[in-house]
């Protein structure tokens, strides 16, 4: 019983560990990206390169302290088979509405300048 | 027999428990493929500023920041009124709860006065593309936070009321995966829309 109990208080500890961890870390994580763009420390492709990976950092983060996600037992293995569903429903309708968009002017046979001169032309029609 | 019918019974709302956990955590996988579909929608009509000032003029990034870390800091109360309940601890799980209502309502309250700030100086959501879009995402946002805001009142009253039972343990652990969920979004909106925004 008094085992039991311990056992218990155990389980407690290392959830309030895991929640000031997971609030630290996510702080320091929240303000490492703000400084890198404040700051200037990168520029360009780098510096959106890092805040992603520091975002994806903390998703991370806060997906085990916050949500336990990766515990174990049957309930927490089909948390995560629906996460990761949602994680590939995700990437097709991010990914590809980028990169349809992005080929939008280039299938149209217009250049990016015709197809602003043909939008202003057709708003000033006042469609 | 009273015995076994009270295991039988721990063992049932144990299972009706992790059902209905698993029911709510599905509403929020889909609600991810919603604020996905606007993130799409936004990276895509970011540069579609009509002529107006885009991203760079408009946020500012010390105020978001500040809105950052008080979700964040919501977040972290939200986790400890929970652990407090598990252990059975009513009292700080009412206050764990109070003040995450208090700091949600100030994150809330510093969005509006931004999105007054920006209709006022004529930058609504008619305005152009990218404002359509920036005001849906972030909007979208608020009002799950909005929603989120009643939610903890209510479970306050509950927990006034009934006390630690299974029934409010569980829909206070519910709460608890939702306001984590929101938080993890506003990292995505931070990164995406503001930081990004800026660069």
């Amino acid at each position: 019983m008094r085992d039991e109990k311990q056992a218990g208080k155990g389980i407690e500890d290392s959830a309030m560990q895991r929640y000031v961890i997971g609030f630290l870390s996510a702080l320091v994580l929240t303000l490492a990206a703000y400084g890198l763009v404040v700051g200037q420390v990168l520029t360009g492709a780098m510096l959106i390169a890092a805040i992603v990976v520091l975002a994806a950092i903390q998703l991370v983060v806060q997906l085990v302290c916050f949500l336990h996600f990766g515990s174990k037992g049957a309930d927490a293995r089909l948390h995560q088979a629906t996460f990761y569903l949602m994680l590939i429903i995700l990437v097709i309708i991010v990914g590809g509405s980028l990169w349809i968009m992005a080929n939008l002017n280039y299938n149209m046979m217009m250049s990016p300048e015709d197809m602003d001169k043909y939008m202003l032309e057709q708003s000033n029609k006042g469609f | 027999m009273s015995i076994v019918a009270g295991q039988e019974h721990r063992v049932e709302e144990h299972e009706a428990t992790a059902t209905k956990t698993l029911g709510f955590w599905i509403y929020l996988m889909t609600d991810c493929i919603l604020f996905a579909s606007l993130f799409a929608t936004y990276i895509v009509l970011r540069e579609g500023t009509y002529g107006g000032p885009g991203g760079r003029e408009l946020f500012e990034l010390p105020f978001v920041l500040l809105e950052t870390i008080i979700l964040l800091a919501s977040s972290f109360t939200c986790g400890l009124s929970l652990l407090a309940a598990r252990k059975g601890l009513v009292k700080p799980a009412i206050i764990g709860l109070g003040a995450t209502f208090v700091l949600g309502a100030i994150f809330l309250t510093l969005e509006l006065g931004e999105f007054l700030k920006l209709m006022g100086e004529g930058h609504s959501w008619q305005a152009s593309a990218f404002l359509s879009a920036f005001f849906t995402l972030v909007g979208t946002h608020g009002l799950h936070i909005a929603v989120g805001l009643l939610w903890v009142l209510v479970m306050i009253i509950q927990l006034v009321r009934q006390g630690l039972t299974s029934g409010t343990i569980r829909r206070l652990g519910m709460f608890g995966l939702f306001w984590h969920f929101l938080d993890i979004i506003w990292i995505f909106i931070f990164t995406i829309v503001y930081l990004m925004g800026v660069i």
